[in-house]
């Protein structure tokens, strides 16, 4: 079950409004290597995994995922502020704001919609689990690049956190990986 | 309800759960660890002793029946996380 906890995970300030910014950020929102990518990759790997190990991994982290999710978005919904649509129309979120007003919506940094073909769910958790790695590998590298391309140290503070977290994802998941294949190396032996 | 005191309730929150969601996920590949699987339950402890406080001075955290609401329906009420960041 999935339960709404009326409090962020880690706190999400910006220094000033910036839709330039927002505009990226939105990779990290419905884009291929988004939170939103992430949380349902891992989700739905989690009804095949064949042990309790794999299993507990993508959903906590999965969960997690959720969490950045917010935060993410919040993140967007500060940077936008009270923008006018002559305003949105000059950062490139013209269409945006067309389509959605200031509302948020499932789409990257240069508005391709999200779509299922980002992520993978296979019956094997060495498949998965490799794939799970190579996400948070991606999450990671586009994080550093929201990072560079903006100066305001309340952002980048909120970025640094979530690229963290990506690069203890990607050490837990290689864990679970490894304790996967250990126990397949197991039941060859007679 | 001083927004400050709301805010510092918030701040040690978010750090014990932090702290029990990442020994979550370090238990997870590390079942047999008896040093995480105590640091674990003692950030819990805290986690919820300071979810009972905000909960008694400022209002419900969470919805579908994991929170009681007494006196008045408050889930209703921010401020909402989603938009102050905090």
């Amino acid at each position: 079950m999935w339960v709404y906890v009326k409090q962020l995970e880690y706190p999400v300030r910006v220094s000033r409004p910036d839709l330039a910014m927002a505009k990226n950020i939105f990779a990290q929102f419905g884009g291929p290597d988004s939170e939103f990518s992430a949380s349902w990759r891992y989700l739905t790997q989690a009804w095949i995994m064949p042990s309790g190990v794999a299993k507990a991994i993508v959903i906590d982290i999965g969960t997690e995922e959720l969490a950045h999710l917010e935060m993410v978005g919040t993140m967007i919904n500060l940077l936008i502020a009270d923008a006018t649509p002559e305003e949105m129309d000059r950062a490139g979120l013209g269409a945006h704001y067309v389509e959605h007003g200031r509302s948020l919506f499932l789409h990257d940094a240069a508005g391709v919609p999200w779509t299922s073909n980002y992520v993978q769910s296979h019956d094997d958790p060495v498949t998965n689990l490799h794939e799970d790695m190579a996400a948070e590998q991606k999450a990671r590298t586009t994080y550093e690049h929201l990072i560079c391309k903006t100066t305001d140290d309340q952002v980048r503070k909120t970025l640094a956190w979530l690229r963290e977290r990506e690069v203890v994802h990607f050490q837990r998941f290689g864990e679970a990986l490894d304790r996967v294949q250990e126990k397949m190396a197991q039941r060859l032996h007679f | 309800m001083a927004l400050d005191r709301a805010a510092e309730l918030v701040h040690e929150m978010q750090k014990w759960h932090f702290v029990a969601l990442e020994l979550n996920l370090f238990l997870d590949t590390h079942p047999a660890n008896r040093r995480a699987l105590e640091d674990y339950n003692n950030a819990v402890r805290r986690f919820h002793e300071l979810c009972e406080q905000y909960e008694r001075e400022v209002g419900p955290l969470m919805n579908h029946g994991f929170s009681e609401s007494p006196d008045e329906w408050k889930w209703i009420r921010g401020p909402w996380p989603i938009n102050t960041g905090m």
